[in-house]
């Protein structure tokens, strides 16, 4: 647990987070208009989106779906009656004037996520529900010197709302909660997960309290962006709050706005926290109701998720906790090491993804998915570590030649004749030279001073360009200088 | 239930209703009588009576998930009171 | 030429397809008595060019004997209704200038029947009233006059418009939309049949919404054999609306076998007003007796919640309606008034776009949801709605329809009754209660009142028997033998 030194002692900051996150569907909740991000604006509106008189919604199956599977892939209660209601308040990019979402019956009740903390722990944080709901159309400020532009494409896309209880306690863990829920949608194939994109946004509710006290008044921070601007906005807000309390101040509960250029937060100025959004059933709709089976069915046809397959990484491959971790944030990831490892040595497929794949991607700026080498690549190279075709430090030689060229390894092992030499007479002959030229160096190692083998490897490996099996070159080596 | 000016402006303003202060008064009268009107229902016992929530007595049905619709910037504009470059507009908005 | 804008559906339908004239010429004759019907404001749009294609269309078909149920009939259409390229206001200001870029289901299946539309009816505003004084492009005038009294009456509301041209013999019949009571109450002001069907027979897709889970469209017409065949072509299971319900559409007309022998026929005593005049009392008396004759067995039934009907849906009908009208405000439709800000633009354009019942409506509305109250107000009266539906259903287990008056008075004064909202709500008293249950419920003219005005007598049927509310509705219409007609035809004499 993190502690906020102030200057009258300890605080500790409470944290809740209320993420929107756009469902992966081809068409909107309620309308059959089109989802895809980067549209021409209202290219992608019905006249249902768009509010227009005498318009009503029918749910999209898929969506319904697609929040159960979120449900229960946090391990959440499925309701099997839930029911849509109108949130009610005025808005530009809210054409009916009402938001249909759910209130008091949402679709997906408690549930809870585990995050995997730095030192190896594990930390269970409390999801008090998830409700899906239509997102809102996208308001243009900056577009003209008086006028508001609004795009409805956005408008009525489906999105699920995932709120969490106020379990976490630092901005780290905020971090985490979030890497992890996104980690778990992508895995569903629920989310994207893109928040550059806006399809996960994220509300950060705040207090801070001094430890074991009741909680504090909490602020809301509005549709944060990024991982990174959340734990800056968290962190920000905390030591607001604690400033403004030690200086004897209070707490205002209020919406604030995360401002990422000054990397603080400010209170909104538009007057829409005045709310009193007046929920009612949608008339336009009955409740869901869903059915047990088709619910269970659901489940069972569930992916394995990060925590089920870093269990089985630790257990199957004996890999460590933080590495089967590592492994496992992105299911393309999961997939290629598992294609790598297939019938090798998983310890060694497992230090070629993570250090020189990983370290080449981030060098290139490519995710999993854009990697020029792909498993099998990696896996034949592997192969020729294995069998001794190639020695380890060439291969890192050979792997970097495959991420330039998309070349197989075998093929630029062979080309660029990097091949171990395993031939003893060749390796006798290099080394007959090496000592013949080091007569003195040989004699002192005769007369005892041993620590100058390691010299003489070296030398034998510089001429045969590195290709000489050590192993090999050791044996020959003893038995030469021995005499 | 009698509603007051201050009530009946603060329900205008939810409602985005302009009201001069000169009709809140008779406003305010005015709804104060349907309201009392209206109360005659506390006489009704409703303990353990599930509120209705529709009449019809179906499930709800659902769609596929196909794009049908959208793809008509040219008809959801063309009722607009002002749009600019594809966009509705309205007075500039500070968040 | 006159002659044409007298027939009932059934009878145009045997003159178009025998060949006496033509669906032009019946279009002809009825675009002229359109014309006629000015004074009373009952359209406002007429769409003359469009009903001469569409009754030319219908004449193709009609010659190549392929003739639909509705081929070539001349239709009012309530302004409530979306008609694709033509203005609809809903008799608002606020939907200024607003032709719809689509078709509401309800319409596009009468036109899919071949039906012909003459033009929008003019109606309350937003379809909250019942007496068509609150429209925003004027009142109504009910075509009927007391005897000896020239003033001008109200045709009731809020499909007001509507059966206005269908008495004034300036339609053959009219789309309404009932929310409660808003097809049948004026029917019975004005002396035609209105039906309210079972909610979910007709699709509200494309229909401008009052209250979701109160408004229904219905026919309104000259004879109960023309609403059966109307209706027909109205109903049905429509995907896009998702409280349409997924049933069969049974054949309405050939329910009308004339034959209620053995049916019992619930009268409701709560539905004997203290203060109601007693030649309501005795025109209903008078229905029992006919049903009786005929060999149905009237039987005294109990509705106790109908007293708190009509507060229960003055919270919930006002509630659903502040959230439905929220989306006029001046952005994607209709009238914009400018402000400073947007929400100075939201409330000027509001406030000038809305009438004065719309905005108590809303008001009020907003109100009864709002934090605090809601349990008080809605919650209580969606149990009351519940205790009212169980009322009907209780009834329903000893009778098979409920006979009623449809309206407490015959047509008053336009003026009167104006600053009063509750003794106007007291119009739907007998009516509320039937949308707060969903069920069916027609009104036919059964007789006029000593002051020459027509009166409406109500049945109430199962949700989803229409066929049985309609057989019952067609032996009181042939007893009663209403033939009297309003002071003003336009159509002619």
């Amino acid at each position: 647990m993190a502690v906020i030194r102030g200057s009258s002692g300890d605080w500790e900051v409470v944290i809740g987070l209320e993420v929107h996150a756009q469902v992966i569907s081809k068409a909107k909740l309620f309308s059959g208009a089109a989802t895809d991000f980067g549209a021409e604006p209202n290219t992608q509106v019905s006249p249902i989106d768009a509010a227009f008189p005498g318009m009503l919604p029918v749910i999209n199956r898929y969506c319904v779906e697609q929040a159960v599977k979120t449900g229960l892939g946090i391990n959440a209660e499925i309701n099997l009656v839930s029911v849509f209601d109108r949130k009610n308040y005025f808005y530009a990019d809210l054409p009916a004037g009402y938001q249909i979402s759910q209130y008091t019956r949402p679709i997906v009740g408690k549930g809870k996520i585990r995050l995997d903390l730095a030192d190896g722990s594990t930390r269970d944080i409390g999801i008090t529900r998830l409700h899906l709901e239509q997102d809102a159309g996208k308001s243009l400020h900056d577009q003209h010197a008086t006028l508001t532009y609004v795009d409805l494409n956005r408008a009525g896309v489906a999105l699920m709302e995932i709120v969490s209880e106020p379990d976490l306690r630092s901005a780290e863990e905020a971090g985490a909660y979030l890497r992890k829920l996104r980690s778990i949608l992508r895995y569903l194939g629920t989310c994207d997960g893109n928040m550059e994109e806006g399809s996960l946004r994220c509300d950060c509710n705040v207090s801070v309290r001094r430890p074991g006290a009741p909680l504090g008044t909490r602020c809301e921070i509005k549709n944060v962006n990024s991982i990174r601007y959340v734990m800056q906005a968290i962190e920000h807000e905390a030591r607001r709050q604690v400033e403004l309390l030690e200086e004897g101040g209070a707490v205002e509960q209020e919406t604030r706005l995360f401002d990422a250029g000054k990397g603080i937060t400010r209170p909104m100025r538009s007057k829409e926290h005045a709310h009193d959004y007046r929920y009612f059933p949608d008339p336009d709709l009955l409740p869901l109701r869903l059915d047990a089976n088709w619910v269970e069915a659901l489940k069972r046809s569930l992916p394995e998720l990060p925590d089920a397959k870093k269990a089985r990484f630790i257990e199957q491959y004996r890999l460590s906790p933080d590495d089967a971790g590592v492994l496992v944030a992105e299911q393309a990831s999961a997939d290629y090491f598992e294609a790598v490892a297939r019938g090798r040595d998983a310890k060694l497929a497992a230090n070629w993804v993570m250090v020189e794949l990983y370290g080449a991607l981030n060098r290139l700026g490519l995710g999993i998915e854009g990697s020029p080498v792909s498993a099998a690549g990696l896996g034949e190279l592997v192969d020729l570590v294995i069998d001794g075709t190639v020695s380890g430090r060439l291969a890192k030689e050979v792997f970097a030649a495959m991420i330039e060229t998309g070349k197989g390894a075998a093929f630029l092992v062979e080309e660029r004749g990097l091949k171990q030499v395993t031939d003893s007479g060749a390796i006798e002959s290099a080394i007959a030279a090496v000592l013949a030229a080091q007569g003195d160096k040989v004699a002192e190692y005769r007369a005892g001073k041993e620590k100058l083998f390691g010299f003489f490897v070296g030398q034998v490996m510089k001429a045969t360009q590195g290709k000489a099996n050590p192993a090999l070159l050791n044996e020959l080596l003893r038995k030469k200088l021995a005499g | 239930m009698a509603l007051d000016k201050a009530t009946v402006a603060k329900i205008a303003t939810l409602a985005r209703i302009k009201l001069p202060p000169s009709e809140q008064e008779h406003l305010a009268g005015e709804l104060s009588t349907i309201l009392t009107w209206i109360e005659q229902l506390g006489e009704v016992d409703t303990a353990g009576v599930e509120p209705m929530s529709s009449v019809a007595a179906m499930e709800l049905p659902m769609r596929n998930d196909e794009v049908t619709d959208g793809g008509c910037r040219e008809k959801i504009l063309a009722n607009a009171p002002d749009s600019a470059g594809g966009f509705f507009t309205v007075p500039k908005v500070v968040e | 030429m006159s002659a044409l804008t007298q027939l009932t559906i059934a009878e145009a339908r045997a003159g178009l397809r025998g060949r006496q004239f033509s669906a032009r010429e019946l279009a002809e004759a009825h675009i002229a008595a359109v014309a006629a019907a000015r004074p009373l404001n009952a359209f406002l749009a007429e769409t003359p060019e469009r009903a001469l294609a569409m009754a030319d269309a219908a004449d193709q078909r009609l010659q190549r004997g392929e003739a639909r149920a509705m081929e070539g009939i001349p239709l009012a259409i309530k302004d409530l209704f979306c008609t694709e390229g033509v203005l609809t206001t809903a008799g608002s200001r606020i939907l200024d200038g607003f032709k719809p870029p689509y078709e509401s289901t309800v319409t596009a299946k009468l036109w899919a029947a071949g039906a012909v539309m003459l033009g929008k009816a003019n109606m309350d505003e937003f379809a909250m009233g019942s007496s068509n004084v609150t429209c925003a492009h004027g009142a109504v005038e009910n075509p009927w006059r007391r005897r000896g009294d020239n003033r001008p009456l109200v045709p009731g509301g809020s499909s007001g418009g509507s059966a206005a041209a269908v008495a004034a013999r300036a339609a053959i019949a009219a789309t309404g939309t009932d929310t409660g009571g808003s097809i049948r109450q004026p029917a019975s002001f004005c002396g035609i049949v209105g039906m309210k069907p079972t909610y979910g027979r007709c699709s509200r897709w494309g229909i401008v919404a009052f209250a979701s889970s109160l408004d229904q469209a219905g026919p309104m017409t000259r004879s109960v054999r023309d609403a059966a065949i109307m209706l027909g072509a109205m109903a049905g299971h429509d995907p896009k609306d998702s409280t349409s319900a997924p049933v069969p559409v049974p054949d309405f007309e050939a329910a009308l076998t004339g034959d209620i022998r053995g049916l019992k026929i619930g009268v409701p005593h709560e539905y004997r007003l203290d203060g109601m005049p007693a030649e309501i009392e005795a025109l209903w008396q008078r229905g029992i007796d006919w049903v009786k004759a005929a060999g149905a067995e009237p039987v005294e039934i109990s509705l106790p919640m109908t007293k708190y009907a009509l507060p229960a849906y003055y919270i919930i009908a006002p509630a659903e309606a502040s959230s439905n009208l929220a989306r006029y405000d001046g952005v994607r439709f209709g009238l914009r008034v400018p402000g400073g800000s947007l929400d100075e633009m939201y409330e000027n354009t509001r406030a000038a776009g809305f009438g004065a019942e719309v905005r108590r409506r809303v008001l009020i509305g907003t109100y009864v949801l709002s934090a605090g109250y809601y349990d008080a107000y809605y919650l209580k009266a969606q149990q009351v709605r519940t205790l009212v539906a169980r009322d009907f259903g209780a009834a329903f287990q000893r009778c098979d329809v409920l006979l009623t008056p449809t309206a407490p008075s015959a047509a008053f004064a336009i003026g009167e009754k104006q600053d009063d909202p509750i003794a106007m709500y007291l119009n739907d008293v007998f009516t509320v209660p039937v949308n707060l249950a969903g069920l069916p419920g027609i009104s036919v003219p059964a007789g006029l009142a000593a002051d020459g005005l027509p009166l409406g007598l109500q049945v109430i049927g199962r949700a989803f028997d229409e066929a049985t509310v309609l057989r019952v509705a067609e032996i009181i219409e042939t007893a009663a033998g209403f033939t009297a007609k309003p002071a003003f035809l336009a159509g002619g004499g």
